[in-house]
């Protein structure tokens, strides 16, 4: 080493850095046994077994499985998403991985672009699959037309906000385990108020209400009136799909995720 | 600006055999920056009057410090003495209360992206249960610097050739330290921060992490070292620091250290079949004098100086040992006192 070090202050396009943190976080998530099984597999389970052991004709020819179609896509994306976020960011902050990162050169948004790749791989996979083996095993009907349209922008929102969400929540959380242990059952209930298992119509008033006000209802019902005849749009809460309200919720949840991770958002656990 | 590979001077003279004379003053002032003066442009570090409190207690209380570019700078200090506090403002991970502080010559609360790139960190708690392989962990870490080394390189420096392919999920804990240190120095970073890096190390592993730390010296890396371990602020670092109460007690090469290099010398013997001990300013002239008395050699001989243990732990006002140190010097073995008692003689 005899050459003069130059000025070492350039720094590398950020369209490469991005790149890295994409493949890293594919990598990290696919790699995983655990996270692999929870979240994407889990899904497929309760389409296979619930879609075997319920048996609810909801009227319009529509039996349970096509129903359940629409949400268990929600849970879905809510598990690559807020369950997804919440709990590997908590992981992450705990075992000094953001700390470490926040010492490098990295920039903020890579770290964040590297999170949408990697919640989108995992959401869309989740949905292939789901859709698979709704058609092969059960028989659903796809949606057509401008239905794919509609099924595009509400799973896009709707994980977007939830991703929010899952951010948001990974820095409420002491840690990692915390973590876990408080999002899942609030994804659990939040899934069970807002249609997922059940039929909407048939959630208490009150808890209709209450669901009303998280972006999971939302989506859950944006993804019913892709895979519901209209028909059954009566038997929502106000007796259409309101795909223009859905839009409306699911794009203030995100603004308003947004606004609280840009506020809150921590690199390491808090001091002292 | 130092060329990388050229070494900025040495406060001392460094090898395997210190020269240590009990009438030498010692060999470098402490030269410390004093409260009220200006900080130092030419500084890898500069602080003066640092302050970071939590609560109402002061971790770091009136900090002055100039750390020099291509030094090795090792910050000595029992738990709570402020250490990681104040490493982790220079690393700009916290906010200071007050004074003023340059590393690399920017303020750390405002450094930027482009100020990040010449540092590396290594942190007390390293890289996380990651699925990526140790490798693909330094591959990524390297695109994030515009002129990083090169990652197998780096595997080669740091030992962990053998393991580029493992996950680093799967590494030891030694080893997993080691994938830390690759981490820090992959983006080839020109002042180089270490959390007591050597934790849980066996022996072994230690000494070929100091190799490993004196090659990144002469690549002319700034170093600044926490740790626990005298021995190793000893063997590695130009100057010592040692922190007591958020605040410098002392500044000095490790050989000067609390006086070390002056301070009286305990010199054991046996005689009449009783062990003895005399504490002396000369003490060339106190064991001629005692050759005299004995027909050939002087039994059980040895001639100690306060090791750093035992300076440092009366500086930070634990157990002083003062006079104690002729009783321990005996009881530690002969071999340790011979070693001490050979440098004294040469």
């Amino acid at each position: 080493m005899t050459t003069a070090a130059p000025e070492r202050t350039a720094l590398p396009p950020l369209g490469r850095v991005y790149l890295t943190r994409a493949g890293v976080e594919l990598k990290e998530f696919f790699r995983q046994r655990e996270s692999v099984v929870f979240t994407l597999v889990f899904p497929v389970i309760l389409l296979l077994g619930l879609g075997a052991v319920l048996d609810y004709d909801l009227g319009a020819g529509v039996d349970f499985p096509q129903y359940f179609m629409a949400g268990v896509i929600t849970a879905g994306i809510v598990g690559a998403s807020l369950q997804n976020m919440a709990i590997h960011i908590a992981g992450e902050r705990s075992d000094g991985t953001l700390k470490s990162l926040r010492g490098t050169p990295m920039p903020a948004s890579a770290y964040f672009v590297g999170k949408v790749v990697q919640v989108l791989a995992v959401a869309v996979a989740t949905i292939v699959l789901l859709l698979l083996v709704g058609v092969l095993v059960h028989g659903i009907g796809l949606p057509s037309g401008t239905d794919w349209m509609t099924f595009a922008w509400v799973s896009v929102l709707g994980a977007a906000a939830c991703t929010l969400l899952g951010i948001v929540v990974s820095t409420l959380a002491r840690n990692a385990r915390s973590a876990s242990a408080t999002v899942t059952p609030i994804a659990l209930v939040l899934q069970f108020v807002s249609g997922v298992f059940i039929p909407f119509d048939q959630v208490p008033g009150w808890l209709q209400d209450v669901a009303a006000v998280f972006p999971v209802k939302w989506l859950a019902q944006g993804l019913r009136s892709v895979f519901l005849p209209d028909a059954l749009a009566a038997r929502e809460p106000a007796g259409s799909w309101e795909l223009g309200t859905v839009a409306l919720v699911l794009g203030v949840w995100c603004v308003a995720g947004l606004v609280l991770c840009a506020l809150t958002f921590r690199w390491q656990d808090r001091e002292g | 600006m130092i060329a990388r590979g050229e070494r900025a001077p040495s406060p001392i003279h460094r090898g395997d055999c210190v020269l240590v004379t009990s009438t030498s003053a010692p060999v470098v002032a402490d030269n410390r920056p004093q409260p009220g003066d200006p900080l130092d442009p030419d500084a890898a570090i500069s602080t003066r009057g640092l302050v970071k409190r939590y609560g109402d207690r002061a971790a770091v209380d009136g900090l002055d410090l100039d750390i020099r570019r291509g030094e090795i700078f090792a910050l000595l200090g029992p738990n709570g003495a402020g250490k990681t506090t104040t490493v982790e403002v220079l690393e700009g991970y916290r906010k200071r209360d007050g004074g003023e502080v340059r590393v690399l010559g920017v303020d750390p609360a405002r450094g930027g992206r482009r100020w990040k790139a010449q540092l590396g960190i290594v942190l007390q708690s390293g890289a996380g249960d990651s699925q990526l392989s140790v490798r693909e962990l330094l591959t990524a870490r390297a695109s994030y610097y515009a002129e990083p080394r090169d990652p197998d390189e780096v595997l080669e420096l740091v030992g962990l050739t053998e393991k580029a392919g493992a996950r680093g999920r799967t590494l030891s804990g030694g080893q997993r330290r080691r994938l830390d240190v690759a981490l820090g120095i992959v983006g080839r970073p020109r002042l180089l921060f270490l959390d007591e890096p050597t934790t849980g190390f066996d022996p072994e592993a230690r000494r070929q992490f100091w190799a490993l730390i004196r090659s990144l010296r002469d690549l002319g890396t700034t170093m600044l070292l926490t740790t626990h371990y005298l021995d190793e602020a000893e063997a590695l670092a130009d100057r010592v620091g040692v922190l007591a109460r958020g605040q410098l007690a002392e500044v000095a090469v490790p050989t000067a250290l609390g006086g070390r290099g002056t301070a009286p010398a305990v010199v054991s013997w046996t005689e009449d079949g009783a062990r003895r001990t005399a504490e002396t300013a000369t003490p060339t002239a106190f064991v001629r004098e005692l050759a005299g008395r004995f027909p050939g050699e002087v039994p059980d001989l040895t001639v100690a100086r306060p090791t750093l243990e035992d300076v440092y732990l009366k500086m930070i006002g634990q157990s002083p040992r003062g006079v104690g140190i002729a009783a321990s010097a005996g009881e530690r073995g002969a071999e340790r006192a011979a070693e001490r008692s050979e440098g004294v003689q040469s």
